[in-house]
């Protein structure tokens, strides 16, 4: 993937600006937690470096000017600790945005994400609710090496109780960040650290973007290739190269892998009989897997050949960036596994 | 941050204020604490019960004496050895059997079971079958008091087998920097399960409180009106915005583990549980103290007995013949 490299800039001014602006990831993301800082009091963030540093993707930057210190929470480097005291606050009436700077360190929070938080409203017999936003990142191939680079949404997914986003555009990003703050559920929001500069266009007005429904980010008719968060990106070149080969391609964002936009996805498979799932998490026991098995159960008459998965190769990210590139997903290599699907390899 | 072990006298001057009907009142409710375990016990011998549950005998002034200091809209977080936090923040007899039972008038509708009894009606955020699970809940609802500028307090009940839970002391540092009013109660019965606590905890239980510039408060667990005391004042020091307050209760489990723990001579002796339930039961401590400043009669305690006994009976019967949860229910409540 090739990024712009600028920093992010100020939010983008309002008043007299056009009706949709290009945004970048890291802006809509930021946006989305003022507009609902704004309109909520009960909202707030917490979490490592939130405050004047804005976190070390800078996409908080100015936050805490507009909504000061007591809504900015900066905290120790205790991420379990501050997720527990989010899902207590979410649970006595606020409305905590948890900032969990490395995906990786999910890990360190997964006792009070999914024995605490995902379960609370379900073994208080629906008495109890926690409406906590857990914000992290995703991604390899930023040269950050294995600490820092999982993408670990299928762990989330596995947890009955939590909802799991997975934004791929800055206008996806910005409406499902505002649903997930609104959600009443524990929902757990995967940002790809490569993505941050992405741009796009994002309308000024207020817009969500409901949970569970799958985007077609490009109508095809040959294969179908459903692809999340950064892959979504890696996936529109492949199909752009394949278009020019003469292959349609379908591209189809789930956006949440929980819910799941079950029919949605079985339905284009019917359509183009031919799938592939391409997601950065570990290719192993992971999201590819259980997508593919809802798309083979569902269009399984209609399928010409089996359903493939592409995901990051089931092994420690490596540092040196010569093996880092092995062990995710390419536009060249989703392109390849789509000829040889289309009997064109 | 000096310690603080309340010296005898200075606890009486706090205590002389409180009228002869509240030290009742909190004998009363040790005594249904108590008959309630006997009755949960004895479902589980007669095989009424499902799974386990740990009993709160021996440690009744603990949560009696801590929760008589908090308002209704207090918070608590309890533990999986939690019935008595439950009852004592105003949980009722029937609908906690119910729980125990997995039936749908339970206050989780059957689905918490003994070890995650929700009340929030009555301030109870629920208990917690991972240990040290609950610290982050109940700092998390004293900084969302401060948020919500209400003077509400929340009260962390764990064991001292939670001091071995790397959480406990990151929301302590974070309790102590935001001054959050939050009073965390270290139950210490001695065991961590099945291993003596001396085995598992190096240094002194308050240092560690002390580190993070939180005042450490040791009281005798069995005496109620000690436990009564320091919770007043760490309530009060919670409400004028001073931060939190960690108290030490000693106490002991005058049974196993878990209702199942019958076998209990490879980790402590016989001799070692007749000591305390003969020489240190927080029921008979308070009520010689309340015949002994002629608050009570002998009389008294036998009348509380069978009426409490009659009132847990009626609550197990209700229970007993509520209905299970439909099977309808068992995916319901997943998302709120």
């Amino acid at each position: 993937m090739s990024m712009p490299s600028a920093m992010p800039g100020a939010l983008v001014g309002r008043g007299a600006a056009p009706a949709t602006r290009e945004l970048t990831m890291a802006q809509a993301i930021r946006e989305a937690l003022a507009e609902e800082m704004r309109r909520d009091p009960r909202v707030f963030i917490i979490g490592e470096d939130v405050a004047e540093a804005g976190t070390p993707f800078k996409v908080l930057s100015g936050l805490v000017d507009e909504f000061g210190r007591d809504r900015v929470i900066d905290t120790p480097i205790s991420e379990a600790g501050f997720t527990g005291i989010g899902v207590g606050a979410a649970m006595t009436g606020m409305r905590p945005v948890v900032d969990i700077m490395f995906g990786d360190f999910i890990a360190l929070v997964m006792d009070q994400v999914a024995n605490q938080a995902a379960k609370v409203h379900y073994m208080s017999g629906g008495k109890l609710k926690v409406p906590m936003v857990v914000r992290t990142t995703m991604g390899a191939t930023r040269r950050s090496a294995a600490q820092h680079s999982q993408s670990l949404h299928a762990w989330a997914s596995h947890i009955p109780g939590l909802k799991v986003v997975l934004p791929s555009t800055p206008y996806d990003a910005k409406g499902l960040l505002k649903t997930a703050i609104r959600d009443d559920n524990p929902v757990v929001f995967f940002e790809d650290k490569l993505m941050y500069q992405l741009k796009g266009p994002v309308p000024e007005e207020e817009y969500t973007i409901p949970f569970g429904v799958a985007d077609i980010k490009r109508e095809g008719t040959d294969i179908t290739i459903v692809a999340t968060s950064s892959m979504v990106q890696v996936v529109l070149a492949a199909a752009d190269a394949l278009a020019g080969e003469g292959i349609s391609v379908e591209v189809i964002d789930p956006r949440t892998t929980v819910p799941l936009d079950k029919e949605t996805l079985i339905q284009s498979a019917r359509k183009t009989t031919r799938t592939i799932v391409v997601d950065e998490g570990y290719e192993r026991y992971g999201v590819t897997a259980e997508i593919a098995s809802v798309i083979a159960e569902g269009a399984f008459y209609d399928l010409e050949a089996p359903v493939k998965r592409m995901g990051a190769m089931d092994v420690p990210i490596p540092f040196s960036p010569v093996l880092e590139d092995l062990t995710v997903p390419t536009a060249e290599s989703v392109a390849a596994m789509a000829r040889t699907l289309c009997g064109r390899g | 941050m000096a310690r603080r072990t309340a010296s005898r006298e200075a606890q009486h001057d706090r205590l002389s204020s409180i009228p002869a009907d509240q030290w009742i009142r909190m004998y009363r409710q040790m005594l249904t604490i108590r008959v309630f375990e006997e009755q949960v016990n004895e479902l589980y011998t007669s095989a009424k019960m499902p799974g386990l549950a740990h009993l709160y005998i021996g440690e009744e002034a603990v949560a009696v004496g801590v929760c008589a200091a908090l308002r209704r809209d207090d918070y608590i977080t309890s533990t999986h050895r939690g019935h008595g936090h439950c009852l004592a923040k105003g949980a009722a007899l029937d609908r906690m059997f119910a729980e125990l039972l997995g039936k749908e008038a339970g206050y989780c509708r059957g689905k918490g079971g003994s070890m995650h009894i929700a009340d929030p009606e009555a301030g109870n955020l629920g208990a917690n079958a991972i240990v040290a699970g609950s610290t982050g809940i109940a700092t998390g609802a004293a900084l969302s008091a401060k948020m919500r500028k209400t003077d509400q307090v929340a009260v962390c009940f764990f064991g001292e087998g939670a001091l071995g839970q790397g959480i406990l002391y990151e929301v302590l540092n974070m309790a102590s920097l935001w001054k959050l009013p939050v009073i965390y109660v270290c139950e210490d019965n001695l065991y961590n399960e099945y291993t003596p606590r001396t085995e598992t905890t190096a240094g002194a239980m308050q240092a560690r409180a002390e580190a993070f510039g939180i005042p450490a408060a040791e009281v005798d667990g069995q005496d109620v009106r000690a436990v009564h005391a320091s919770a007043l004042e760490a309530a009060k020091r919670a409400r004028r915005g001073e931060g939190p307050t960690l108290i030490i209760c000693h106490t002991y489990r005058f049974r196993g583990h878990h209702v199942g723990d019958v076998n209990r001579s490879y980790y402590r002796t016989k001799e070692e549980e007749q000591q305390w339930m003969a020489g240190r039961d927080p029921l008979q401590l308070l009520a010689q103290w309340l015949i002994g400043q002629k608050m009570a009669t002998a009389g008294l305690f036998e009348r509380f007995d069978q009426e409490i006994r009659a009132e847990v009976t009626g609550a197990l019967e209700f229970a007993l013949n509520a209905p299970y949860p439909d099977p309808s229910e068992v995916d319901q409540h997943v998302y709120a």
